[in-house]
């Protein structure tokens, strides 16, 4: 009789009542703030936008939910604009993230080397990674600008234009201007997150491979290449991650434009859901870019949960 | 070739690639400087000079002070950067406070649902900010709530929060565990080892994830666009953009406000750069 009946522990554990359990109850204290937190500003929200890409929301009519199933996520599939800002996205994160890492490697071993002045040098780089993307952003527009920017100026100069000219009217020149503006403001993180990985490499390696008569390239390629690799994949995953995100750049230097030229995802959501109030279709697109975003970052999901949760 | 001149010829190589990385790095940056400290004449002469003739300072006392010609714009500059602050330190501050004490149970402490938080800790870096914007400014919209700095430092929390508890984990792992352990052998409670051991051991962590916390949020500029429009939120950020965009085509005040916007999170970067690569490592590879 006696033995059957739950003992105090099981059934606290039945009941879910296990933040009760001595062990726990410090770990939920510290961790009530942050859960509060995280709970109402992110994991709250995000299911609710979740919610109203299955419905016709409008900005202009809150609290009218109109249940309109897949249709948000089927209209954006079927549309010209969505695939193409998908296409562009993806061209414009591959390539810039590509272009990235080359120029991060090729700097991060020049400023590796021993030169006067090197610390200096090293601290000026963070500068590009520092400035607000807002400023990023009006820098370059003012850059490229048509009449009086600097860019035309130099080229003029230089010889290399005739006359001025208008650097963002054409779509893809617009796109690749923009990507110029996000790579200048990109490449520092690469650079300085590969010194710290070529710091950490034994001098003795080097000097091993010296006396086994090893040229210049061969010990790049055999010794500072292969220690480099898991940094490259996981720079090359975040960066892809975040550049798939950017909005700021291209709003602040095309708004999108010329025409729908330069209108990435982000941009595409954005226009949708607060020009055109349409808050529903733009959470479809933004869980779209979630799916998409989840696909590439499965591998650096699970190696950072592995890294964090053990 | 022998080697003493092939030496030679590597250093040659090596110095003009530091020179074309410098230029590289800095005569963006520069131009914008050079812009705010010209004259209109100067700016808009072609072929241009590519350094004024007579370097002005007027335009910095102009947004300070205010004074004759002053744009909409840049009567609006001393209240966002006030607002760009208020909402940084705020966002920083609350952040550390609920973020260390998190990550202190994250790292020490074994309980259920750590695998849950540890997972929603890493979705700030995989989300795009819009799938966030659209919810949250619905939900705050509901509340009246829009176009208030409450609204800014909430939102910024959402990202900023999970930012810190990676970092502070990275931080509380490297502190050996025997240390607290000895010290709740002496009859410390395990809040009061955080308090008094822990903690002060990662002052330098602290500092580090901080000055990090704090230069993301004054750099922010989606939710602010979209969650500030007046005077009473707006942040430094978007007013720069405003200068280039509703306000005509004033370069000199915009690339004097864009300096002046730059300056808190450069100067932060550059003193304090040993912490910023810490953290940026740590931030997406530890270890």
């Amino acid at each position: 009789m006696i033995d059957s009946l739950p003992s105090n522990r099981s059934l606290r554990k039945r009941l879910g009542l296990f933040f009760l359990e001595k062990k726990n109850g410090v770990a939920y204290l510290l961790l009530i703030p942050s859960l509060v937190l995280i709970f109402g500003i992110l994991i709250y929200p995000l299911l609710y936008s979740l919610y109203i890409s299955f419905h016709d929301y409008l900005l202009t009519k809150p609290g009218i939910y109109n249940f309109i199933g897949l249709a948000n996520y089927l209209e954006a599939l079927q549309s010209n604009f969505f695939l193409k800002s998908v296409i562009r996205t993806l061209y414009f994160a591959f390539v810039s993230v590509g272009i990235e890492l080359v120029l991060g490697l090729g700097v991060a071993l020049v400023l590796q080397q021993k030169f006067r002045g090197r610390g200096v040098v090293r601290g000026l780089i963070i500068l590009p990674w520092a400035l607000p993307t807002s400023v990023n952003g009006i820098m370059w527009k003012w850059i490229y600008n048509a009449n009086y920017g600097v860019l035309n100026a130099l080229l003029k100069r230089l010889g290399l234009i005739e006359r001025y000219q208008v650097w963002l009217a054409d779509p893809t020149r617009a796109l690749h201007f923009v990507m110029l503006a996000n790579i200048w403001k990109e490449t520092p993180v690469g650079v300085l997150m590969f010194l710290a990985v070529l710091e950490q490499i034994p001098r003795e390696l080097y000097e091993a491979a010296l006396v086994d008569g090893a040229n210049t390239l061969k010990k790049f390629w055999y010794i500072t290449l292969p220690l480099l690799k898991p940094m490259i994949v996981t720079l090359a995953i975040i960066k892809i991650i975040w550049a798939i995100r950017e909005f700021d750049i291209f709003y602040i230097i095309t708004r999108g434009g010329p025409g729908e030229g330069t209108s990435v995802l982000s941009y595409y959501a954005y226009l949708n859901s607060f020009k055109f109030s349409r808050m529903g279709f733009g959470s479809a697109i933004a869980y779209l870019v979630i799916v998409l975003v989840i696909f590439i970052g499965i591998p650096y999901f699970r190696y950072m949960r592995k890294q964090e949760v053990d | 070739m022998d080697n003493k001149s092939k030496r030679k010829l590597n250093r040659l190589l090596l110095w003009i690639a530091v020179v074309v990385i410098l230029i590289a790095v800095l005569a963006p940056f520069l131009w914008l400087v050079i812009s705010s400290i010209s004259h209109k004449v100067d700016l808009t002469s072609v072929p241009l000079h590519f350094f004024p003739k007579n370097p002005t300072f007027e335009n910095y006392l102009k947004i300070f002070f205010g004074g004759r010609g002053v744009t909409d714009a840049a009567s609006q500059f001393g209240q966002c950067t006030i607002n760009s602050l208020i909402v940084a330190f705020f966002v920083t501050l609350i952040s550390m406070v609920a973020g260390s004490l998190a990550a202190y149970g994250l790292t020490r402490l074994d309980f259920r649902g750590k695998g849950f938080i540890g997972t929603s800790i890493i979705l700030p870096q995989i989300l795009p900010p819009i799938a966030l914007i659209i919810p949250l400014f619905l939900i705050i919209n509901g509340f009246g709530m829009v176009d208030t700095r409450l609204s800014l430092i909430l939102t910024y929390i959402s990202f900023i929060l999970p930012l810190v508890i990676r970092l502070m984990m990275g931080h509380f792992a490297s502190i050996p565990s025997s240390i607290e352990e000895a010290a709740r052998i002496d009859g410390c409670t395990r809040i009061g080892a955080l308090m008094r051991i822990v903690l002060p051991l990662s002052a330098p962590g602290i500092a580090a994830t901080s000055i990090f916390a704090f230069i993301i949020a004054w750099n922010e500029f989606f939710f602010a666009l979209i969650f500030a429009s007046t005077q009473s939120s707006k942040t430094l950020s978007v007013l720069v953009e405003e200068f280039s965009s509703k306000f005509g085509s004033d370069f000199i005040s915009m690339s004097t406000a864009g300096v002046l916007a730059s300056l808190p999170p450069v100067i932060l970067a550059l003193i304090f750069q040993k912490f910023i690569i810490q953290g940026l490592t740590a931030g997406s590879v530890k270890g």
